[in-house]
């Protein structure tokens, strides 16, 4: 290792220092976008729109795998949002803390329970 | 002008640090501050319901009689709700996908194309709200009609 980047060596100046939440933010919006546009393109152009043709939407194989990256997608953009939101208004670190960990557990058990669902189709 | 003079002046103009909640309600924001905060309240919003649309994913999806369940909470109620109140909660999401989307997609393109004039930011804006909220009036019709 000659450039280690990780103790009291580790990096924290510098250039892209949110790129990482940017750029991350960005693609999991994509995936979610492409997933909004499959998904209306299934209910406008196909049989009619009842519990039949809902459930088999999203029982085929591809959709069931891309459903799974969304909800994985929705619960780390929602993480660095909402983290956004609590870092910009909530200034006690203790409260900030508190929330901080509320929204990853509120976030991870909405996201067990959409696979769960997912899941058992 | 005095050194006087720019002392008093100094000493009575307003400073403006953070914005208080108080001040919020004078505060005119242009097209894209509005867009900007919108896109803000809409994300916490949907955040706070993410437990209420996965309900309704698991219901709508997994059975014939959990479907059911799904149609009656907009006609019947759900729990200690009206039907109503359980309508007007998912065209607030509604409202909420469309606009986060649709700013969302202002976002990718003005990164893509580094569309950075003050020009295009007043016109993408003014298009994101009028597209997300003439989106969500048509899906309301279809909601409550």
């Amino acid at each position: 290792m000659t450039d280690p980047n990780f103790g009291s060596k580790r990096l924290v100046v510098g250039a892209h220092y949110g790129l990482r939440d940017w750029l991350s933010q960005r693609v999991t919006a994509v995936l979610m976008a492409i997933f909004t546009i499959v998904l209306v393109v299934q209910v406008l152009f196909g049989a009619k729109l009842g519990y039949e043709r809902w459930a088999q939407i999203f029982s085929a194989q591809w959709m069931k795998v891309l459903t799974f990256v969304v909800i994985v997608s929705l619960a780390y953009h929602a993480w660095v949002g909402i983290r956004d939101v609590w870092m910009d208004y909530v200034k006690p670190v203790g409260v900030r803390l508190a929330l901080q960990v509320a929204t990853i557990a509120w976030l991870v058990g909405c996201c067990g329970w959409a696979v769960q669902v997912l899941w058992r189709l | 002008m005095t050194a006087l003079s720019m002392a008093d002046q100094s000493q009575t103009r307003p400073v403006y640090r953070n914005i208080h909640v108080t001040q919020i309600v004078s505060y005119r924001l242009p097209p894209a501050g509005i867009v900007s905060i919108g896109h803000r309240i809409s994300g916490v919003l949907m955040f706070l319901l993410l437990p209420f649309v996965v309900w309704l994913f698991d219901v709508s999806v997994t059975s014939e009689v959990s479907y059911g369940r799904f149609t009656s909470a907009f006609s019947a109620g759900l729990w200690i709700f009206p039907a109503w109140i359980v309508k007007l909660v998912t065209l607030g999401l509604i409202w909420a996908y469309l606009h986060h989307f649709c700013a969302g997609l202002r976002h990718l393109w003005m990164d893509a194309t580094h569309a950075v004039t003050k020009e295009f930011g007043k016109v993408s804006a003014l298009v994101t709200l009028g597209v997300s909220l003439l989106l969500t009036v048509a899906l309301g019709f279809k909601l409550f009609v």
